[in-house]
Parts: structure tokens; sequence; C-alpha cells
């Protein structure tokens, strides 16, 4: 027995002497191999008294048992570290950036665009859109703007050859809506529209988008709700408005809105109104039975208080250094 | 229009600050656009009187004058100004004070002379723009009395932005009105009777168009003094308002024509030779305007004539020959009524703008011509002197516009503004607004005052109790509306997801003009726009834009000047076809690439952006659409594109756009250097899809057979690929071009293509008896097709 023990602590210190898994096996086998020093001895029980066999077979068991724990133990450290040392020599150097194309980017206006009709559009608006090269009679006439009104004068057209202008609000998406569709209508219109006016606070071309509801009992008081709702979730906050009365030829009563800002300022961001009933009654439409409101925004003006951009040229110079900052 | 606060407070005194009176114009549709405060930090600014003036020691152009400020003691004071002389009366700054020009005021020597302070120019105190030395007061000024006290300062200008349909407010009058319908206070009375007549005197005056002039009120003035000068609270008020003084005559127009709002003219009685008649010009004629300048006359223009012809413009500007001078003598005012439709876009028409014109554009009160006359000439015979004779009113009572009454009904006012008002509030509101109520079952019939004409229906009625009961006081109620499903169309890719999928691929969106410089427009398009502006605001933005193109090269070519090396622009919008008669407008989709095609980076080559790399792109957005392989790409040419790099997109037989390498010759026209490689597609053709329609998906194992073959270098991939799959229709899943090689080893002027293809069945698997046939197949049309030669 006492040939045992040595035997088991000679294989103890061979195995936490492998260095490496061939080592180790070497190990396994001079103990456990079929010629092993402890298979030996197993084979060696036949050659014992039968009364002596039982706890001699036992005794041998339990060291082969004691050496095998050792060499799966032992196998799986030389395992684990030869794994780490692979792993390890695949590491990479995460801080590197990635590989391939890097991404693009909107246009603030038309983010801002985007995101005007998306709010009306959940509530049920219906998008539409119409010519830029616009006639005189949708422009003006159809809305109530006859030649030679002096509103006309304040709208500083972009004309062609033979009377054909370029369209200088997205209204005339109004009457064209009327007539195509008919009512109830609940239409929102985003576009460019074009003035001939270029200075520090104007551009020749912007964006504007037209908002028009008609049906059977619709008020000022609505058009009102639905404008504090639109500010509310175009900038995420509850935003302070004010109605001012103004004039459109094409809504009766009008209303300039604007939004208060920073300071106490007040920064005019719309124009609506109640359909003007020349309007209803020139796309058809009995006023004495529908009334509606409509309503213009610009879309620069929104973009630059929801996006922090002070100077709206910036927007048509179309820099790159500015415009990545939109994503 | 500048509202002078002292001036309307005259017509209108409300219980409210300058700042609240602003507001409240604000809110009443006045919108204010600046309010302004004259005559702030005058304090220690007094009336003095020069005393003596005499010549500076030590400089030509300097006088040492000796002045007094009203407390006995003359102080020394030097003085530049030319027009200093002994006992003129002007402002006098002493030292501790800073003027409102920030100029601080020390005991100075000047030359080696003390000077105790300074005489002072209208522009020094903040007074105006312009000045020719000191500022000269009225003799009658009290020496020692305080600036701002004797000027009536500090005052408040308001300049309000009045909309066009408020032709009744361009006046003190006009804005008091509206201010004390508003608040309650009471409106000064703007009573008719002028002074009595002291002579027979009358200028005659005939209507033989009486629809072009109902009213006609006019008055003469006799024997006034040449040399009088307007009282300086007139020039002061004018100044304030934004006008200059330039004769008692014409001051005095002008300052009646900004307190009550209708327009004046004051001839010259004795240069006026028999009666005035406008009439209608008849073409042919012209006329040399007050100003000097000489307007041909076009038909249907309202004149005044005389026995000499035509004399002025009505409601523009009086004419040159019939002018007050500054010997005139005799007077004559008019004061007409000139009616919208006639006024309306002429002054415009001429290239001129008056305050007359655009009054009587706007619209004047047609009963308030006698009252002005009446004014002017108490104004004119308290300045000037003279001798007045009796108010002359010739009127087309039947040409004079009507306000007929208008029905407004207690419902509709709820309906329209979702909330009622009571009967009471509605009477007092229209009441104070001057109009005439009538009760009725329904509400009311309603005439407005004379000057008010844009109220002509029920709606105009109802906003302006919305207006006098204030935007603020109408609830907000959410409307409540029918919800149908809204329609969601698989039929057409949206604009956005196309947007998206160039962004994901590194492009940023720009929005450039609409309209681009012709030559652009042609070089792009290859013919000459059918689509020129007539008023361009400059001649690079002229046309209206046939393609994306010229707004992205301009783009491109400003960033590659900032150092920008790599720039990738993409812009969804409208380019403009057809013809002026019938315009086509087409939405596009449009790219550019210039530079290398991916950042700067460790992990892969940094190539140029190249053909393949925008193909991918567009296929990128195309395989959105429909399948990527019905995508046809046929070399062609294109007037912008470099030929051999150009080809036209289709689908279906049906061109979709186009895509390529900007040619050199455009690129030097824009001024770029780097590669440029383009695309643009028409999204409604480019975008249009179908619901996808799922087929059976085979369970049975693919197998692949691969070939290289020889053929001409001219031979296109695609060709290849369509034949390889008509070879065995049934068994070819696929077909990739996985190689493409020339150079050493192949022979000049052939490429070797190396092609995959992938087999499979749908019902059973396949042998490999079966992958070679269809291979062989393949190979044997190869070679009969395009001489391919099969390598081993």
């Amino acid at each position: 027995m006492q040939d045992l023990d040595r035997l088991v602590g000679a294989a103890s210190a061979e195995i936490a002497a492998a260095s490496d898994l061939p080592a180790l096996d070497a190990v396994r086998v001079r103990y456990l191999g079929k010629k092993g020093e402890i298979t030996a001895l197993l084979k060696g029980l036949s050659g014992l008294a039968a009364t002596d066999r039982p706890a001699a077979g036992q005794a041998i068991n339990r060291a082969k048992q004691t050496v095998q724990a050792s060499i799966n133990q032992r196998r799986e450290n030389l395992e684990s570290a030869a794994l780490a040392e692979k792993l390890s020599a695949d590491a990479v150097d995460v801080t590197l950036p990635g590989r391939g194309t890097a991404t693009g980017g909107r246009h603030p206006v038309s983010r801002a665009m985007r995101r005007v009709v998306e709010i009306f559009r959940r509530a049920g608006f219906s998008v539409r859109s119409g010519p830029e090269i616009e006639d005189d009679f949708h422009n003006f006439t159809a809305l109530n703007i006859p030649e030679n009104h002096p509103a006309r004068a304040m709208h500083d057209t972009f004309y062609f050859p033979g009377g054909m202008l370029l369209r200088t609000h997205t209204s005339p998406v109004q009457i064209r809506s009327m007539v195509n569709e008919g009512v109830p209508i609940r239409v929102i219109a985003p576009g460019r529209v074009y003035r001939c006016d270029s200075d520090q606070t104007h551009t020749p071309m912007f964006h504007q988008v037209e908002g028009l509801v008609v049906d059977r009992g619709i008020s000022f008081a609505n058009l009102k709700a639905a404008l504090n709702q639109f500010a509310d979730r175009f900038f995420e906050r509850e935003a302070e408005l004010r109605f001012r009365p103004s004039y459109f030829p094409f809504t009766e009563p009008s209303a300039e809105v604007d939004v208060l800002w920073g300071e106490g300022k007040w920064l005019e961001i719309l124009g609506c109104g109640m359909v003007h009933p020349n309007v209803l009654e020139s796309a058809g439409i009995d006023s004495e039975e529908f009334t509606g409101y409509a309503f213009g925004m610009g879309v620069e003006r929104l973009a630059m208080l929801r996006y922090g951009v002070s100077d709206l040229r910036t927007f048509f110079e179309n820099d790159l250094r500015f415009l990545s900052q939109f994503r | 229009m500048k509202i002078v606060e002292s001036w309307l407070r005259e017509w209108v005194d409300p219980d409210l600050g300058s700042e609240a009176l602003a507001n409240e114009l604000t809110m009443l549709g006045h919108e204010v656009d600046s309010v302004h405060v004259e005559g702030e930090g005058l304090a220690g600014v007094v009336v003095a009187e020069v005393l003596e003036v005499a010549p500076h020691p030590d400089a030509d152009r300097l006088r040492v004058c000796q002045v007094s400020a009203g407390d006995g003691t003359p102080l020394e004071v030097v003085c530049g100004a030319p027009n200093v002389f002994v006992g003129m009366k002007t402002p006098l700054a002493v030292p501790g004070v800073t003027l409102p020009n920030g100029l601080k005021l020390r005991k100075t020597k000047i030359r080696g002379v003390v000077s105790n302070g300074m005489l002072c120019s209208a522009v020094e105190l903040g007074l105006g723009t312009e000045s020719d030395g000191i500022m000269q007061l009225p003799d009658d000024a009290a020496t020692g009395v305080g600036l701002s006290d004797y000027l009536g300062l500090p005052d408040t200008i308001i300049d309000v932005d009045l909309t066009p349909n408020r032709g009744d407010c361009f006046s003190m009058l006009g804005i008091a009105r509206d201010i004390a319908a508003l608040t309650g206070a009471k409106l000064k009375s703007a009573g008719v009777d002028g002074p009595a007549a002291g002579s027979d005197s009358v200028q005659p005056v005939g209507l033989p168009v009486p629809e072009a002039c109902p009213v006609f009120a006019g008055r003469v003035v006799e024997g006034i003094d040449p040399a009088a000068r307007s009282p300086l609270w007139m020039v002061e008020r004018l100044r304030r308002a934004g006008l200059r003084e330039i004769s008692p005559v014409v001051d005095v127009t002008n300052y009646v024509m900004l307190e009550l709002g209708q327009p004046l003219h004051g001839y010259d009685l004795d240069r006026i030779a028999g009666a005035i008649r406008p009439k209608l010009a008849a073409g042919g004629e012209s006329l040399t305007l007050l100003d000097e300048n000489t307007v041909e006359l076009s038909e249907g223009t309202v004149v005044i004539t005389d026995d000499s012809g035509v004399i002025g413009l009505a409601g523009i500007m009086g004419g040159l020959s019939t002018a007050v001078t500054a010997e005139t003598r005799n007077v004559f005012f008019e004061a007409a009524f000139w009616p919208r439709p006639f006024m309306a876009g002429r002054a415009r028409s001429y290239h001129l703008h008056t305050d007359a014109s655009l009054r009587f554009e706007r619209g004047v009160d047609p009963a308030g011509q006698a009252r002005a006359v009446e004014r002017a000439t108490e104004l004119l015979l308290s300045i000037a002197g003279g001798t007045a004779g009796p108010l002359v009113v010739e009127a087309a009572e039947d040409h004079i516009p009507e306000r007929p009454a208008v029905r407004l009904r207690r419902a509709r006012i709820e309906k329209l503004l979702g909330m009622g008002a009571p009967d009471g509030d509605v009477e007092r509101i229209l009441e104070r607004l001057g109009c005439r109520l009538e009760r009725e079952d329904t509400g009311w019939l309603v005439t407005p005052p004379s000057y008010r004409f844009d109220l002509e229906i029920e709606a105009d009625l109802i906003e302006e109790v919305a207006r006098m009961v204030g935007y603020d006081a109408i609830p907000k109620t959410t409307a409540i509306a029918a919800t149908p499903l809204a329609p969601l169309s698989e039929s057409r890719v949206a604009d956005d997801q196309a947007a998206q999928t160039l962004i994901a691929r590194d492009y940023q969106e720009a929005i450039t003009y609409s309209f681009v410089d012709a030559a652009a427009d042609e070089a792009i398009s290859g013919a000459p726009s059918q689509f020129v502006l007539s008023n361009p605001i400059s001649s690079e933005l002229g046309v209206m834009r046939a393609s994306l193109w010229p707004g992205l090269l301009e783009a491109a070519a400003g960033n590659l000047a900032r150092q920008q090396d790599r720039v990738r622009l993409f812009e969804i919008g409208k380019s403009f076809h057809g013809s002026l008669d019938s315009p086509t407008e087409v939405l596009r989709v449009a790219g550019l690439a210039a530079g290398p095609s991916l950042p700067e980076q460790w992990g892969a080559e940094n190539a140029t952006v190249d053909f393949f790399d925008v193909k991918a792109d567009v296929i990128a957005i195309l395989a959105q659409s429909g399948p990527a392989e019905s995508v046809e790409f046929v070399a062609a040419e294109h007037p912008a594109l470099q030929p051999g790099q150009c080809a036209s997109i289709r689908r279906d037989g049906e061109t979709l756009g186009w895509i390529g390498k900007l040619h050199p010759r455009v690129a030097r026209q824009f001024d770029i250097k780097p590669t440029v490689y383009l695309f643009e597609l028409d999204a409604d053709k480019a975008l249009a899809a179908e619901a996808p329609h799922a087929g059976t998906v085979s369970k049975f194992p693919t197998m692949r057979r691969d070939l290289a073959v020889l053929v001409a270098n001219e031979v296109r991939a695609a060709d290849l690929e369509a034949a390889v799959r008509e070879a065995a229709p049934a068994l070819i899943k696929r077909v990739v071009v996985f190689d493409i090689y020339t150079g050493p080893g192949i022979e000049a002027g052939l490429k070797s293509v190396a092609l995959g293809l992938i087999l499979q069945e749908t019902s059973r698997t396949l042998t490999d008896e079966d992958a070679d046939a269809a291979k062989a197949a393949a190979v044997q049309k190869l070679q009969s097709d395009f001489a391919a030669v099969l390598r081993d």
C-alpha cells in the first residue's frame, strides 16, 4: 500500500510538471495506459489471495481515480491556457474605426418639412402637391386676389413671358384639391415657393406647408386648437402661440401666428384663417353649409427655430460643413 | 406707416403706456414693426440765444459766440456752423451733458479759446438724419427752456405695417378710430367746419367723367405770404412721421394727409388756366411732373386737366406747370376722391409710388374730402395769412361707392368662431367701429361707415367682432372629424425611402435653387430652356432647370473649393420640361459623387469613386421598387456625360434615368477639377413598385458550375449573362460574373470572363450529368453567339 501512495505521489508530481498536452498524455500512458503502472497493479490483483483482493482492488481503483482526476484537472488548465493564448493573439484594437463608408444626412429644411407633414399626416391629413409653374388663376384669382389687388404687389412674383408664373405660395393647392376632391377635405401640401426678393432675410426660393380643412362645423376655435397642438408637437414642448388679426384675401377672419421664443420675443411662424366664402364658392363648395380653415407655414423659419440656424441663407449654400451637422 | 404718439394722443388718449399701446396695435392687426423713442437724452440741452458772433482769432472757419442760456450770464462758445447769426435761437448743450449720439461734452479749449458748451445741429441731437449747420429755433422760443419741453419730447414713433385692406388706417385719425373702438376712449371729433370765407373767389371745377372722380372738393386761398415758414410744431410732426419741410402749402397738404388720411394737392392758382376737369387720358399725351420727370400717359389714366391740357396725374402726383413755387401768393387746394378701380396698379405702371397713390390704391374715405380741404385752409391761413374763398364741393352722388348693409347672423358668429358673443357685445363693438345697426330676428343688418369699404360680407363683420374681443379670447377646440383609414399604397416606394437609402450610402441631401444659369442648363440638357424668367433675381438664376445636375454641380464646386475633397450630394426635386403652354414637372432623384469612394481609412484601399460605385448606389434605390436584375444599363450618350462612361438606366424598356462620368468640357464650365460621377432618376418611374408575390422555394440543393471564356473586349457582360441563361433556362437560377481579366497571358483585344452558373430544379435533386449538360449548353451558346473560346 505504501507503494501505491508513493505511486500516486509520483504521478501527481509528474502531472503538475507536464507543461503541455503531449507531456500530460505521456504521464497518463505511464500510469493509466494499457501498460501503465497503475494498470499493472490492477492486473496483478489476480495474484492476490481472494480475501485480500477486494480491499486491494478498492485501494488501487481509488488511486487510479485520483490520478485520472488530476490529469483531467491539469488538462483543463492546459487547454484553457492554450485557448487564452490563441485568443490573445487574435485580439484587435477596438478603437480603430469601422470599415467602409460613412453616412450622409438630411437637409435641415427637408427634415423640418418632413416633420411638419408627418405630424399632420398622423392626424389624418392627406398629402397633396401642385405645380410650381402656376397660372394666374390658381395663384391669385381663385384665391380672391383679383388683378390689381394691392396684395399682388406684396407677392413679388416671378413671371414668364405670356403670364405664367412661379407660385408665390402653396395656397393654389387648396384650390386644386377642393376642385378635384370636393369636401369634406383635410389636406397638407408641402413644397417650394418663389418670390422675387433676395436679402439677409429673404431667399428667392423657400418652402411652405399649406394646410386645409373644410367640413361642416369647422371653426376658428378648431384652427387654434390644431395649430397649438402642432406647435407643441413640432417643438416638443408646450409652445406659447399668439394669434394676431391680419389680412389674407383668401381667408376671413385671418390671423398671423407668433411663437414665444427666448426672452419674451414673438416670432412669426405662419399665416392662417377661415377660408373666405369666395374661395369656397370658386371651388364649387356651398359656403353656407361648409366652413373651413387654412394655414401656410414657412418651413425655413421653423427649421431655424428648431435647429438653431441663425442665417437663412446658409440653407441654400449647401456647404457640407454646415449640412453635415444634420443627420 | 409711422404713428407719432403725441399726435395720435391728440385724437385719442387711452389709459395705456407707449408699450401697451404698441402691443394693442399689433393685436388689432396693425403689426408694429418698430417702436422708437425720439428725443431721449436731451436733459441739459436748452434754448439759447446768440448775443454776439466774433471771428475766432486763430481759425478761419470758427466763430466765437456769446450766448445767453437765460440765466443772465453770457457764455462764450466756439461754433463752427456757417449759419450762426446774432439773435438766433438755437439749442445749447453745456459741459456734463451726453448727447444722443454719444458725444460727452466737456469744457474745452478750441484753438486757444475756451468753449463753455456747444451749439447743436438736429443730427447731433438725434432729431434728424441731415442738417446744414446748427438747428434754428423760432424767434419766440423762450431762452433757457429745456429743448425737450419746448419740442414736446421725448415722443414715441410707432412704425406699423398696415394690411392692404385697411386703407382707412393710413392716418392718425384712422388709427385713433381703431384704438377708440377697442378701448372705449373718446375720439376727438373731426368737425367739418372750416374758416369763414373772406372772398368769393372760386376755382371752377367740372366733373366730365364722374365715375373716375365722383367727389372733388376745393378752396382758394389768396394773398399768402410767400416768405412764411411752417411752424416748428408742424415741421417736427412731419419730421417724426418721416416727411421733410418743403413750403407751407406743401407742408399743410402733407400734414392733413397724415392726420386725416385724405391726400391733397396745392396748386398755384395763377398758373391754372380756366376750369379744372379730371378726365381719362386718351393716350399719346405727356406730362411733366412735380419731380421734373416727364411721363407718357397711357390710355385710361385719370388726369387733371385745365384749358392748357393735362396738369396732373390724379391721385399720384401733380404737374410742374401748376406747382406752387417760392413766389406763389394764390393757392387752390384740391381734395378729390379717386375710386380704387381707377387707381389700382396705376402708379406702379409709371414706376411711381407716392404717399398719395398708396392711399388711393388702398382706398380713402369718400366722405372725407371737404373736411380735409377745410383743415388745410385753416392751417394755411394761420401760417401764411391770406384770404380764403368759399369751399366748393363738386360731387356726382350716383358714383360715390355705396356702403350696402350687410346681414350678420348671431348663429353664424358662433359657427365661424367656435364661440358665441352676447348681443350687447356685438352691438357695442360694431357701433364703436362706426357701423349703424338695425336689429333683426336672427341678428342685425349692419351698415358700415363710409371709410370701411373692407366690410363687405358677413365674415368681415365677424372678424371685426373677433378682433375687438381679441383672438386670445377664442377657445381652442379640437375638431371632431370622421377618421376613415387612409390608403397605404405599395405601388410607389416613398421618396423618403430613396432619400434614406442614399443617406445610408453616405450622400448628404442638398437643396438647390430651381432656377439656374441658362448656359449651365443648356450644357447639361443639350437644349435651350423653354422656361426663361421675365424678371429673374439675377442672370445666374434665369431659367427653370431641366435637370438637378446644374445645382448639384455648383454645390460640389463650392465644396471642392472649400477643401472638401470628398463630395457626395443628392437632391430630390422637380425639373421642368415641355413648353410654357404645357409645362411638365418631373420629380427627380439626383446624386453626385466626387473624390475617394470611401472616406480615408486604415482598413480599405483608397480608390477614387468610379462608375460602379455610383451604379451600386443607383441599384440600391431601384432594388426597392423591383428586382435589381430587371434594371438595364445601356451604353448611351448624354450631353453632360463622357462617352464610354455613360448609360441610360432602363427597366421594362422604359428609361428611368441616366448615370455616368461628368464630361470634361462641362466640368471645365463648372470649374471642377476632380472626377465627378452623376446619376439622375425620374422618381415616379424609378420608384413605381408592386407588392411582392411569393413563388415556390425549391427544397432541393443547388449545384454550381464555373466557366471562363475568352471573348472580344467589346462583348458586354450583360449579354454573356443573358446568353448563358438562355442556354438552359429551366435549370439556371442565377449567373454571376466573378472575374474579368485582361493582361499578360490574354491576347490583346480579348478579355477573360469567368462566370458562375447556379443551377437548381424545383422537383428533384440535380445530378452531375444535369449540371455538366447545362454547362456544355452554355459554352456552346457562348461559342456560337460570341465566338467565345473556353479557357481550361
